[in-house]
């Protein structure tokens, strides 16, 4: 069983997915900070790699890609990153990236190095289903899963394509935008992830604008297999910026806390069962 | 070749939730082709709102200079003072038979923003134009003419703070809003159908053309010479020349030369990339970060051409050169003393480029050359240039 698939078997609640880009705000504090994550309760680590115009990604986000970028991170260093999470960690590694430097280096050398690496999953946020083709052999071959996103906009027929190609978990937007943590969760989050998860036996993970135990517990209640945090713990990281043991202090309380709010609702025996209200 | 591919160059490299919208968009885009109420709508705007078509001046003074017979095709006179109404009369257009309620655009030299204001003042659609901050110091007169015509201009301030953040900007606001808002890209880039609309739209240029050197020439042109930045203005008068033997010139930016890393020439100075939705060329570094780029024109301050470019380049079938900002500002001089027109500092590329290309033509030969913009917005900033070399 792949390290990703291990991380959804015989789950109570669903798995905690944690968002930072590699080599935030350097490549040295990035990986204690990696660490951090899992030692606060991350199931799943998905590393951004850093790219000069992150067009996906709302504003905190792409100030974490340029102070990454500003302290030299390049994919190299995100491998050697990768390199030094696992030897202390077989937490799943998913690399977050843009397509082009994966195209840049060359697709298959690309899973090579990311298998070799120890990273187990690649999302490559600007490549559709209809452009994933060259993505699928090297994959297979390396046996690093394809994970692929879902917009609430995405049709039923498309929904469909994206759960065949993928593998290791669907990664469900919440909301239509950028990333970002917000206010509120969407409405019908719940309807979108049971109708997933009747298309595909694939975990479905939500994400985008998630950063309040509140959202965490709303989503256990609404059937996620797994939530994503990503922008808020960047947040976290940017407000204690220039003081690296804060960081560190900050990054795991506020982790914690949102690992925390999905175990205090399974003590309420809340986890898969009870009614939630999705906020908004 | 698939829907949207201009051989490998183009396809729809863009974050899951932009696809519905794209899809949406080239749905809409193919049943407005054959709509006869939308074309005829368009073209009466294009040609009693905009000023078409536009003339192909005979120019005498540069034709004795250079030794052969030089037209300027003469879009620095269609309304907004560029070539850019042309596209986003269209777009805007199209937008409104969508039932869009809000246009947004990206803009670098301000001509696309203006042109956007213009449409979305005259068919009533609020406008947002992203202007990068960079930009909105170099290009104030611009930024004022938008807000006059009721656009909001908003200062980008990410990135280098130039035209490629103001699209990465765009796009997550597109991201957000499709449903209402319809993104108005001002170039023949983008990810599909992006850049065959802006190529439909702008190829009234190279129609009329056609057209107007029949009539007055009784043959085809030897030689087409346009900018390329984003490649709009270009593709538009190439594309109906394609099949018939001319001889196609296409003028990016050199900056300070293509040697150096300030330059803003993709083709000529770039490589392979996957860039803002398209694969395409693109000034990148080794790991396939996006450069800063650099030209004394605005519009052409850009990393990346449009993917039909990067496929003609490949095929030949246009040839794809370079003048640095030193030879554009010598043609901006001289087409403005020798003919009375003052052109935009983007379009003075290709009239540097025609100064030296007219040695292969003799007295007969013809040669068009397009003026996609007028230079009244480059004016103030190339009088402080000649302050600073003074």
């Amino acid at each position: 069983m792949s390290r990703i698939a291990e991380a959804f078997s015989a789950r109570e609640c669903p798995a905690f997915i944690g968002f930072m880009v590699a080599g935030d705000p350097d490549p040295d504090a990035a990986v204690r900070i990696a660490l951090t994550l899992i030692d606060a309760g991350v199931d799943i680590l998905e590393l951004g790699i850093p790219f000069s115009d992150p067009g996906a990604d709302g504003p905190t986000i792409e100030r974490a890609h340029e102070r990454a970028l500003r302290a030299g991170t390049t994919p190299d260093r995100v491998f050697g990153m990768v390199r030094a999470i696992r030897s202390h960690s077989n937490v799943p590694i998913v690399l977050f990236t843009y397509y082009n430097p994966v195209y840049r280096r060359g697709v298959e050398r690309f899973f090579a190095e990311a298998a070799d690496a120890g990273a187990d999953g690649v999302l490559v946020v600007d490549l559709p289903i209809e452009e994933a083709e060259p993505l699928a052999r090297p994959a297979a071959r390396t046996g690093i899963d394809r994970i692929f996103l879902i917009a609430p906009t995405t049709s039923e027929e498309r929904r469909k394509r994206i759960l065949d190609a993928a593998s290791g978990f669907v990664y469900l937007i919440s909301l239509e935008g950028v990333t970002g943590a917000r206010e509120y969760l969407p409405a019908g989050i719940a309807a979108s992830i049971r109708s997933l998860q009747r298309l595909s036996s694939l975990p479905v993970a939500v994400g985008f604008g998630i950063s309040k135990p509140e959202h965490v517990r709303a989503l256990c209640t609404a059937g996620a297999d797994a939530v994503v945090v990503g922008s808020a713990i960047t947040q976290v990281i940017e407000e204690h910026m220039g003081d690296k043991e804060a960081i560190v202090r900050e990054v795991h309380a506020y982790v914690s806390g949102l690992c925390a709010a999905r175990r205090r609702d399974q003590d309420a025996g809340g986890c898969d069962g009870e009614e939630g209200r999705v906020p908004g | 070749m698939r829907e949207g591919r201009y051989g490998d160059f183009g396809g729809q490299y863009v974050p899951e939730t932009l696809m519905g919208a794209l899809i949406e968009l080239e749905e809409a885009y193919g049943e407005l082709q054959e709509d006869d109420a939308f074309r005829e709508r368009l073209s009466w705007y294009l040609r009693e709102y905009a000023g078409r078509e536009t003339p192909l001046t005979y120019c005498e003074h540069i034709s004795r200079d250079l030794g052969c017979r030089v037209y300027l095709k003469r879009e620095d006179l269609l309304h907004g003072g560029a070539h850019k109404l042309n596209n986003t009369l269209g777009q805007a257009l199209m937008a409104k038979f969508m039932g869009k309620r809000r246009l947004i655009a990206e803009t670098g030299a301000g001509q696309h923003g203006v042109a956007t204001a213009i449409a979305g003042a005259v068919l009533g659609l609020p406008v947002d134009v992203y202007m990068g901050e960079v930009d909105t110091r170099r290009q104030q007169l611009n930024v004022f003419r938008m807000e006059l015509m009721g656009a909001r201009v908003i200062p980008v301030r990410t990135g280098s703070r130039t035209l490629k953040d103001a699209v990465n900007e765009a796009m997550r606001d597109w991201v957000a809003n499709a449903r209402e808002t319809h993104y108005l890209l001002g170039s023949a880039v983008g990810p599909h159908p992006f850049p065959r609309i802006v190529r439909d739209f702008q190829s009234v240029i190279g129609e009329e053309t056609k057209r107007q050197i029949l009539e007055r020439e009784g043959r085809l042109p030897d030689t087409v010479v346009a900018c390329v930045g984003g490649g709009s203005n270009a593709i538009g008068i190439f594309a109906p020349f394609l099949r018939d033997g001319v001889s196609l010139v296409g003028v990016e930016a050199g900056g300070e030369g293509i040697d150096t890393r300030r330059t803003g020439a993709s083709l000529c100075a770039g490589s392979k990339g996957v860039f803002q939705g398209a694969l395409s060329y693109l000034l990148q570094d080794e790991d396939g970060q996006v450069m800063e780029t650099h030209s004394v024109a605005a519009g052409l301050d850009y990393p990346a051409v449009g993917p039909e470019h990067a496929l003609l380049r490949e095929s030949g079938a246009v040839r794809y050169v370079s003048v640095t900002d030193r030879e554009a500002l010598d043609a901006f001089r001289y087409l403005s003393r020798r003919e009375g027109i003052i052109p935009a500092l983007e379009s003075a590329h290709a009239v540097a480029h025609a100064l030296c290309a007219a040695d292969d033509l003799d007295a007969d030969g013809i040669m068009v050359i397009n003026l996609s913009g007028r230079g009244d917005k480059d004016v103030a900033d190339v009088a402080r240039m000649q302050g600073a070399l003074a």
